[in-house]
């Protein structure tokens, strides 16, 4: 159960961007989860409710975007999509490759804000 | 209350505190010419055991240490005592995994430059310490034969992320029917390439092998930093 901490380190690191941008409000942050990153979304969605809580990102929302594995294929010499994380080779031709393009990010990509137009809230 | 919202990018990996200090670590160590070993398996895998005879064999011929994670208890670290090596022990309390900080927390007055190998013994958790790099020169991950050769197809991620694989307790292999070709072609199937030893921790056999495998990766990367 490690989605905790990965789910604090978001806030935190969305807080600072607030920060960083002057008084903005975040409404959503937007995260690219890798299938290989050994993280699990509903758990770190779960996890992201508690972290935001008594923080200035509390009723924000966390937008995954669960990015899927892609190799490089020796054989092919292409990238190409891994059918199953349980069988590392080309989709294409079968060809066995440990080279992994993507997959393994857990990364925040964008943030919804919300300028204050009036006296916050 | 406020204007329109509007997406900004932002672009930032998530462990990247992680990230940077497990390069802070990996530049000390290259430093020092220490090589690192972490160690990742399930519990009761014998994961203790396998370190405390690595150890052991290892202290005849090299400057060796261990620093182990546990979640609450000092056991561990009781146990490789009689190892004779140095060993220091990094409670994690209730956090799964370790983290470089930790290591590096751990390390604090030690000279790496009296060590040719550190071992690092994670959490025994097969899920969380996959996404935690430590610095380590290599990622060992350990399976042993009673828990079934399809250990590497249910936590593919961990598999994937480790650079060699040991299979323990190979004394028991005909007790419990382990299949070892089907283990074997398992590992390869999430980690095409990876080499894989087996042995047993207990009696010794195969450890040769396994231990000479580690002498040549220390000597590789004290032949790469003497360029």
């Amino acid at each position: 159960m490690h989605e905790l901490s990965i789910a604090m380190s978001i806030v935190e690191m969305a807080q600072e961007e607030a920060e960083q941008r002057g008084d903005v409000h975040i409404s959503a942050v937007h995260l690219k989860l890798g299938a290989l990153a050994g993280v699990v979304k509903e758990s770190l969605l779960s996890s992201y409710e508690m972290a935001c809580e008594d923080t200035a990102l509390s009723g924000s929302r966390l937008v995954i975007e669960e990015i899927p594995v892609v190799v490089f294929c020796p054989k092919c010499k292409a990238q190409r999509a891994l059918s199953s994380l349980q069988l590392f080779c080309c989709a294409e031709c079968g060809t066995a490759t440990s080279e992994i393009v993507q997959g393994r990010e857990i990364e925040v990509t964008a943030l919804e804000i919300q300028e204050w137009a009036h006296n916050p809230v | 209350m406020g204007s329109q919202p509007r997406l900004i990018e932002v672009r930032k990996n998530v462990l990247k505190q992680n990230d940077m200090t497990a390069r802070a670590l990996r530049e000390q160590f290259r430093a020092a010419g220490v090589f690192v070993v972490s160690l990742v398996s399930s519990p009761g895998s014998g994961k203790t055991m396998f370190l405390e005879k690595t150890l052991t064999r290892l202290r005849q011929s090299y400057r060796v240490a261990a620093l182990v994670g546990d979640l609450a208890t000092e056991n561990d670290a009781v146990r490789l005592a009689r190892s004779q090596a140095p060993v220091k022990q990094i409670t994690t309390g209730t956090l799964c995994h370790l983290e470089a900080a930790m290591v590096q927390h751990a390390l604090e007055g030690w000279d790496l430059h009296n060590l040719d190998f550190l071992f690092i013994e994670n959490v025994g958790n097969l899920v969380c310490p996959s996404s935690y790099d430590l610095g380590e020169d290599l990622r060992l991950v350990l399976i042993s034969v009673t828990e079934g050769e399809d250990k590497p197809l249910k936590y593919p991620t961990i598999f994937n992320s480790a650079d060699v694989a040991v299979v323990t307790k190979m004394d028991l292999a005909a007790a419990v029917e382990f299949d070892w070709h089907s283990a074997h072609g398992n590992i390869q199937a999430v980690r095409p390439g990876m080499a894989v030893f087996k042995l047993s921790a207990k009696t010794g056999d195969g450890m040769d092998e396994y231990l000479s495998f580690l002498a040549t990766r220390l000597a590789r990367l004290r032949e790469l930093a003497a360029v």
